[in-house]
């Protein structure tokens, strides 16, 4: 575990949004420093020093990121984000075997990049199958199961949501992918670092790795490419042939560097942070509960990374709560802001109605989340609640007893 | 998003909070919008017998613009005249607190509150059948 804090200036709220993503570790900016003006070398020139120091730093990055998941190094292709990541996996696979599979299993409750390149790849021609969640937000393996066939190029499925922050059974998806022949690819964004990993154990193809949700710098992800059986792309960018020839372009030596070393930190830490954590969302969820009645985590609690925890507060909107919690940065699950008005996919899909959807807050604690930010936050989210229910008419209806689906709302 | 000054004031410091007893008679209750779309607005008037609107209460579920915009309509009813009230524009409720345009569906909501307690005040004291006949003839 670090001593290391995150000052916060005059008025700066409490950051509470670690699913959104996380501080640039202190310790990993400093490894990176030297490589953007002493050892700026190309890690592609082969002729000289300042090439070789630099090639030297990536491949220990590379190292490292492999080494977190139970890779080898040359499985590694550094991309720009865990967004690119996906793209090149589930494209580049479903291109590259499209003579012979044109099917593609997915989650309704995927990262927006994950669903709108299914989307893309139907306009394409390729079939897609959405499958749906459980109330935890997990999947049926049997459903699963039923729906991959032979045709099946390869079954996307995220290790840990991020917004309810549950976590999929690889290794049991993996069994399945294996036993029926799709690849296995899983958006690791919201894992890596957080719960163990280990592609052989979970039979893992192609997993995507983000640098700024692991405390490395943003603009930086990875790729794990299986090689053994082998794993064949179409690659999205084209080029000078780099990272095996599946994703050209000069590697961004400092940020390769930082990723390698946000990994080696957050395997050495895992553990203990871990259990920290685990401590810090109970003793919210605890705070929360008993200073508030008539409130829902949603997700599975047991399933689930230790540093989120996801609440609806009933007969309260999330975004004029997040309003009150203005000593907090947080997310809710309400997009009043957006156009739509369309309350989270994500919690939908678990089956809540969309009244429940508008009430959630998403608590992402991380590395540099004190006790004292996590008592700070229960007293003043129970007080924003309690002043926002007070002013509820549906809190009203709620004490008097009256069934708020009984009544005949216009929706508008 | 950044919020106006004035929706910060009014979600901060609501004015009119509250309920009155929607059975009375000369109290008219609006409940407009849905739990589903995020927003709820309860505007109830209190008006004396010369018609005049005495008192406004409100309780509203919705985020801050919601709120803010059902405060401000229950300042501006009081003292209004029935049809003086039923004048307040959307548009009005908009510009006095600077919503920015994916909020004006809360000003919106906020003018229907008013026109839903209006009706619901003129059908309890005969007024409003009184105009559906007029209407009708």
């Amino acid at each position: 575990m670090t001593n290391i804090t995150l000052a916060r200036a005059p008025g700066q709220p409490i950051y509470l949004d670690y699913q959104a993503t996380t501080p640039c570790d202190p310790r990993v900016v400093e490894k990176m420093i030297p490589y953007f003006f002493e050892k700026f070398g190309n890690p592609h020139s082969r002729n000289h020093r300042y090439g070789w120091e630099a090639e030297e730093a990536v491949e220990i990055g590379r190292e490292q990121v492999a080494d977190i998941i139970g890779a080898d190094a040359k499985e590694i292709i550094f991309t720009s984000g865990a967004t690119e990541s996906n793209n090149l996996a589930i494209k580049g696979v479903a291109h590259f075997y499209k003579d012979k599979k044109d099917h593609i299993v997915t989650v309704v409750t995927e990262h927006k990049c994950v669903l709108d390149t299914c989307r893309h790849l139907e306009q394409e021609g390729f079939r897609v199958t959405y499958l749906p969640v459980q109330t935890n937000g997990l999947i049926d393996l049997a459903e699963l199961e039923a729906v991959v066939t032979d045709k099946t190029a390869i079954v996307s499925v995220m290790a840990v949501n991020n917004e309810i922050g549950v976590i999929q059974p690889l290794a049991e998806i993996g069994a399945i992918c294996r036993k029926k022949g799709a690849f296995f690819h899983t958006d690791c964004a919201q894992a890596v670092g957080k719960i163990p990993l280990d592609v052989n154990a979970m039979n893992i193809d192609l997993m995507s790795i983000s640098g700024h949700k692991l405390y490395g710098p943003k603009g930086i992800g990875a790729l794990y490419v299986r090689r053994r059986p082998r794993v064949r792309l179409v690659p999205m960018i084209n080029g000078g042939g780099q990272e095996r020839g599946m994703r050209s372009g000069t590697l961004a030596t400092p940020l390769c560097v930082g990723l390698g070393e946000a990994c080696r930190l957050a395997k050495a830490e895992m553990g203990a942070e871990g259990e920290r954590l685990h401590m810090l969302r109970d003793r919210l969820l605890n705070g929360l509960k008993a200073r508030l009645p008539e409130i829902y985590v949603n997700g599975d609690l047991e399933q689930r990374i230790p540093g989120n925890i996801n609440i609806s507060f009933a007969f309260v909107e999330g975004e004029g709560l997040m309003m009150g919690v203005k000593d907090l940065a947080v997310s809710s699950g309400s997009a009043c802001t957006s156009a739509s008005l369309e309350p989270s996919y994500v919690l939908r899909a678990l089956g809540l109605d969309a009244e429940m959807a508008h009430t959630s807050l998403r608590f992402g604690l991380g590395r540099f989340t004190t006790e004292a930010d996590i008592d700070y936050a229960i007293g003043h989210v129970a007080e924003a609640v309690e002043h926002l229910r007070a002013m509820s008419p549906l809190w009203d209806m709620h004490l008097e007893g009256v069934d708020i689906k009984s009544i005949q709302w216009a929706e508008h | 998003m950044a919020y106006s000054e004035k929706v910060v004031d009014h979600y901060e410091h609501p004015r009119n909070v509250g309920s009155m007893d929607k059975d009375s008679g000369d109290v008219g209750t609006g409940l407009v919008g849905a739990p589903a779309c995020g927003d709820v607005m309860k505007l109830q008037i209190k008006v004396s017998p010369e018609g005049i609107i005495e008192d406004a209460k409100f309780k509203t579920f919705g985020c801050g613009s919601a709120i803010a915009s059902s405060s401000l309509v229950t300042e501006w009813v009081k003292g209004k005249t029935l049809d003086e009230a039923a004048a307040i524009k959307n548009t009005d409720i908009a510009h006095e607190l600077a919503l920015p345009p994916v909020k004006i569906h809360c000003s919106v909501l906020a003018e229907d509150a008013i026109k839903a307690a209006i009706a619901d005040y003129r059908k309890k004291s005969g007024q409003g059948e009184d105009e559906a006949e007029q209407a009708a003839g």
